[in-house]
C-alpha cells in the first residue's frame, strides 16, 4: 500500500492525539491515588525504622498516634515556616533538599513515642548516593541519642541481589543497637566493614558487617549515615543538654 | 457464470469459522510450547532473568506483559488497513509505548510496593520483542479477534515460562514461595538459601534447563 506523505503525516498526528490524550487522561485521573501512595509509602518508612510493620497495620492510625514530627535547620533551630508558609516535616523532600548547601537544608525530625509522653526514639532522615543512582533512608536514635534503635534503607537503582540488598531486612537489623559515638566521644557514624562474615560478634560498636560484592553501596550507606548524623548534631546537641538539665532539675527537686 | 453460483457458498463457509476452530486453537496453544517466544524464539530474555527473583512481583509483570500484548495486537490489528507502510513501526512502538505507561502509572496508583521493584521493567516492555514481534508478524496482517488469540498465546507462553523461573529462583534463594516460607513450614529451619539463585546467573542456568529439557522432550533442532 503506498500512501502520499500528507497521509503519513495526517495519520501521525492524530495517532499522536489520541493516545497523548489517553495519557495525559490516565495521569490526571491516577494522579491523586498515586500521591496517597507516595504518602503511605512516606509512612511506612518513618514507622519502619522503629518497629515491624504487618502486611494488615493500619498504618496511618498507627503513624497519627506515634508519630510526631517537626523541621529543624542546619543550627538545630526548629523552623515552623519559610516565606509565611508553614512547613510539614513529611512533606519536606529530602531529595530536593540534597541539592542545597547543607547550612541551607531543611531537616525533618519525627519524634516515636511508644505511649505516653517520653520520646522513645528520634527518627531522622538520610539522603546519599550508591553506586548507581540515589540511596536514602530512615535512621532512628534511641533517647540516649547514642545507640541505633533500627534503621530503614531504600534505593533507585542498585545492583539488585548486590547493593539492593540494603532494603533487605536481614542487612538493617545489623544496624540495630550499634552506637555512632566511639570510645573517646567522638561521632563516626556506623561503618559497613568491607568483606562480609556473617557472624555479628566480629564487629565493635561501630561496625557492622559489609555487603560482599557491594563495596561502594555500602561506603554510600556509611557516608550517607555520617554525614546526616553531623548535619543533625547542633538539633540533637541541643535535645541532649535540654534532657539532661530536666533530669539535673528533677534530681534538684525543683 | 456457473463457476460463480459454485465459488459463493465457499467463501460463505470460511466467514462462519469457529469461535474456537483447530486452526484458532493453534494460536493459544503454539506459543505454549512448540513455539514459545522464550524458549524457541529465545525473546524477551531480558527480562525474564532480571524479574524473576521472586514469584509475586514476577506474576504481576506477567499479567502486565499478557495486557500489553494482547492490547496492542488488537489495536494494531484494528487499524491495520490504515497504518502506513513507511512508519508503521513507529506507530506500532507508539500503541506499545502508551499501554506500558498507561500500566505503569496504574501500578503506581495500585501496587504501589510491586510498582517500586517493577518500574524499570515494566518500562522496558516496550523493548521485549516478543510484543514486537507478534505486532509485525501477525497484527498487521491478521484480523482482530485472531490477533487477540495470538497475542494471548503469546502472553501465557511468556508468563509460564517467568514464573516457572521465579518458582525456583524463589523457593531456592529464598527458601520461600509468594513469600512463604516454605522449608521453615516444613521443619527444615536451617535450609541454606542458595545465593546464586538470586543472582541473574541463577535465572540463565534454570533457563536453560528449561529450554533443554523441553527440547528434549519435543525433539526440536535448532537450524
Amino acid at each position: 500500500m503506498r500512501q502520499s506523505n500528507t497521509y503519513i503525516i495526517v495519520f501521525s498526528a492524530v495517532l499522536t492525539i489520541i493516545l497523548g490524550g489517553l495519557l495525559s487522561l490516565a495521569a490526571v485521573g491516577l494522579k491523586p491515588m498515586q500521591d496517597m501512595q507516595v504518602a503511605l509509602d512516606t509512612q511506612k518508612k518513618i514507622l519502619g525504622a522503629v518497629m515491624q510493620l504487618q502486611p494488615t497495620d493500619d498504618v496511618p492510625a498507627i503513624y497519627e498516634e506515634k508519630i510526631e514530627s517537626l523541621v529543624v535547620d542546619a543550627n538545630g533551630e526548629e523552623v515552623k515556616e519559610v516565606d509565611g508558609e508553614p512547613i510539614v516535616a513529611e512533606k519536606v523532600s529530602i531529595e530536593s533538599e540534597f541539592d542545597k548547601d547543607p547550612q541551607d537544608r531543611l531537616y525533618p525530625v519525627y519524634k516515636y513515642s511508644e505511649g505516653g509522653d517520653q520520646v522513645t526514639a528520634y527518627i531522622l532522615p538520610i539522603f546519599g548516593v550508591g553506586l548507581w543512582d540515589d540511596i536514602w533512608g530512615y535512621i532512628a536514635l534511641n533517647n540516649d541519642f547514642e545507640t541505633l534503635a533500627g534503621i530503614v534503607l531504600d534505593h533507585a537503582g542498585e545492583t539488585p541481589g548486590l547493593g539492593a540488598r540494603i532494603t533487605s531486612i536481614e542487612v538493617q537489623e545489623r544496624f540495630k543497637g550499634k552506637k555512632i559515638y566511639d570510645d573517646v566521644g567522638e561521632l563516626v557514624g556506623i561503618r559497613m566493614v568491607k568483606g562480609e562474615t556473617g557472624e555479628p560478634s566480629a564487629y565493635g560498636d561501630n561496625e557492622v558487617d559489609g555487603l560482599s560484592g557491594a563495596t561502594i553501596t555500602a561506603k554510600g550507606v556509611n557516608n550517607m549515615i555520617s554525614d546526616y548524623l553531623n548535619y543533625y548534631q547542633p538539633y540533637l546537641k541541643k535535645l541532649s543538654e535540654g534532657g539532661a538539665q530536666a533530669s539535673h532539675r528533677q534530681e534538684a527537686g525543683i | 457464470m456457473s463457476t460463480e453460483v459454485a465459488d459463493k457458498p465457499v467463501k460463505q463457509k470460511e466467514k462462519s469459522e469457529d469461535l474456537f476452530s483447530k486452526r484458532r486453537r493453534k494460536f493459544i496453544s503454539d506459543p505454549l510450547n512448540d513455539d514459545n517466544p522464550i524458549t524457541v524464539q529465545v525473546l524477551g530474555i531480558c527480562s525474564a532473568l532480571a524479574v524473576t527473583t521472586q514469584l509475586s512481583p514476577t506474576l504481576i509483570m506477567a499479567i502486565s506483559v499478557v495486557f500489553v500484548i494482547v492490547f496492542s495486537n488488537l489495536i494494531i490489528s484494528l487499524i491495520r488497513n490504515m497504518v502506513p507502510g513507511r512508519v508503521r513501526i513507529i506507530v506500532q512502538l507508539a500503541v506499545i509505548a502508551t499501554l506500558v505507561t498507561l500500566v505503569d502509572q496504574v501500578l503506581k496508583a495500585y501496587f504501589y510496593d510491586a510498582w517500586k521493584v517493577l518500574s524499570v521493567f515494566v518500562g522496558l516492555i516496550i523493548t521485549n520483542c516478543i510484543v514486537m514481534g507478534r505486532l509485525e508478524a501477525f497484527a498487521m496482517g491478521n484480523k482482530p479477534y485472531d490477533s487477540v488469540l495470538d497475542g494471548l498465546g503469546s502472553g501465557f507462553g511468556y508468563a509460564w515460562v517467568i514464573l516457572a523461573v521465579a518458582f525456583f529462583r524463589e523457593l531456592l534463594g529464598s527458601g520461600a514461595i509468594f513469600g512463604f516460607k516454605v522449608f521453615e513450614a516444613i521443619g527444615l529451619e536451617n535450609f541454606p538459601n542458595n545465593g546464586l539463585m538470586v543472582s541473574p546467573v541463577g535465572a540463565f542456568m534454570i533457563l536453560g534447563m528449561i529450554i533443554w529439557i523441553q527440547r528434549s522432550m519435543t525433539g526440536y533442532v535448532e537450524r
